[in-house]
């Protein structure tokens, strides 16, 4: 088993990378909001999965959750 | 479709990636000088790994019909030893006469110090007294920003043609001051470390495709050559067209490296061809 410094260490860059991704995508989405704009457009039809997204980063963030993220999030994402 | 990998470290990858980028429409590479991963501790090691990307490795690539090109720098991780980076840069003039070395690369900053700013300087002033292209490494992770502003200040101290020198590794927090001081700027591909594909797309899209490039680097750490065709997937899937592509990943690489003479691989331009259908 790891120790806690060597868990921080080990998934650091691989999280970081997972985490750009994520910042990626949203800005990919408020440049495609920004685009459809300009041609009188909006936002996507259903903003559904993107507010679950939202709140899965929110439940990413909580110091000291009462359950385990992982749980948390794939329960989220089941009512998808 | 024909693509170029404009920054790939051959000697550290096997003939089967060779064989498969081949199979994958890769017609040429370009070898910058790389870190061999410790520091090397004299100017003659440097010279036969000089020797090795700029005289073995063409016919190594040329057994699966790729060209091979190459630069001459030494790393900024080993410009800690100015008097080796001396006496290898007295050396760089033999290695311009060679047939497919285009210019000194990669040089750069690593942790910005005052050793790698002068070694930045002494081989960005050798590439422009002889002519050549220059192909400068920008540092990872935490110190990407302040290196890159470091590297634009060497640079803005220094008398060169903006036009040949190529800024690499940019994302999205440094792009905009490199495109906007008239330098051409290079993504890197990397699984986890550095930019991914859709990311290097995303920039593709906000910033256009003038003075961009895009490569894999693909050297012996955790890096794969094909994330530069992963990129190209997903530039066609985000619906540009071919010639769209063909203008990033074959034409761009073309336009900077054709800077120099040795390089004669020329843009392409798809068509259609109009031609009568035989009937029976």
């Amino acid at each position: 088993m790891l120790s806690p410094t060597q868990v921080v260490e080990a998934y650091f860059l691989e999280s970081r990378h997972q985490l750009l991704e994520i910042a990626a995508y949203l800005d990919r989405y408020d440049a495609a909001v920004a685009r459809a704009g300009d041609r009188n457009g909006a936002a996507a039809a259903d903003e559904k999965k993107l507010i679950l997204i939202r709140r899965a980063l929110e439940i990413v963030a909580e110091g000291k959750p009462a359950r385990e993220r992982t749980i948390a999030l794939l329960e989220l994402f089941a009512t998808v | 479709m024909q693509i170029i990998q404009p920054h790939y470290h051959a000697i550290a990858r096997t003939a089967q990636d060779y064989e498969r980028m081949a199979m994958s429409g890769v017609v040429a590479v370009a070898e910058p000088a790389f870190w061999a991963g410790f520091d090397r501790l004299y100017p003659e090691t440097f010279l036969d790994y000089f020797r090795q990307i700029s005289e073995f490795e063409p016919t190594r690539a040329a057994q699966y019909g790729i060209r091979h090109f190459s630069w001459v720098a030494v790393n900024p991780k080993e410009a800690e030893n100015p008097t080796l980076t001396r006496e290898v840069l007295k050396h760089f003039p033999e290695f311009f006469a060679k047939p497919t070395v285009l210019g000194v690369g990669e040089t750069g900053l690593h942790k910005s110090t005052k050793n790698e700013c002068e070694s930045l300087e002494a081989h960005v002033e050798i590439a422009m007294k002889h002519d050549q292209l220059v192909l400068i490494h920008t540092p990872h992770l935490a110190d990407k920003a302040h290196g890159t502003k470091r590297v634009l200040e060497v640079l803005a101290g220094m008398n060169v043609n903006r036009e040949r020198i190529w800024i690499d590794h940019v994302e999205e927090q440094t792009i905009r001051p490199c495109l906007d001081a008239g330098y051409w700027v290079g993504f890197t591909l990397y699984p986890i470390t550095k930019c991914s594909p859709k990311r290097a797309v995303d920039m593709l899209e906000k910033y256009g495709t003038e003075r961009i490039l895009v490569n894999s680097s693909a050297d012996w750490g955790p890096s794969d050559p094909f994330t530069l065709q992963e990129c190209i997937l997903e530039y066609r899937r985000r619906g540009h067209s071919l010639q769209e592509a063909i203008e990033v990943f074959h034409n761009n690489p073309c336009r900077f490296l054709g800077q120099n003479p040795k390089f004669d691989i020329r843009p392409i331009r798809v068509e259609t061809a109009t031609e009568a259908v035989a009937t029976a």
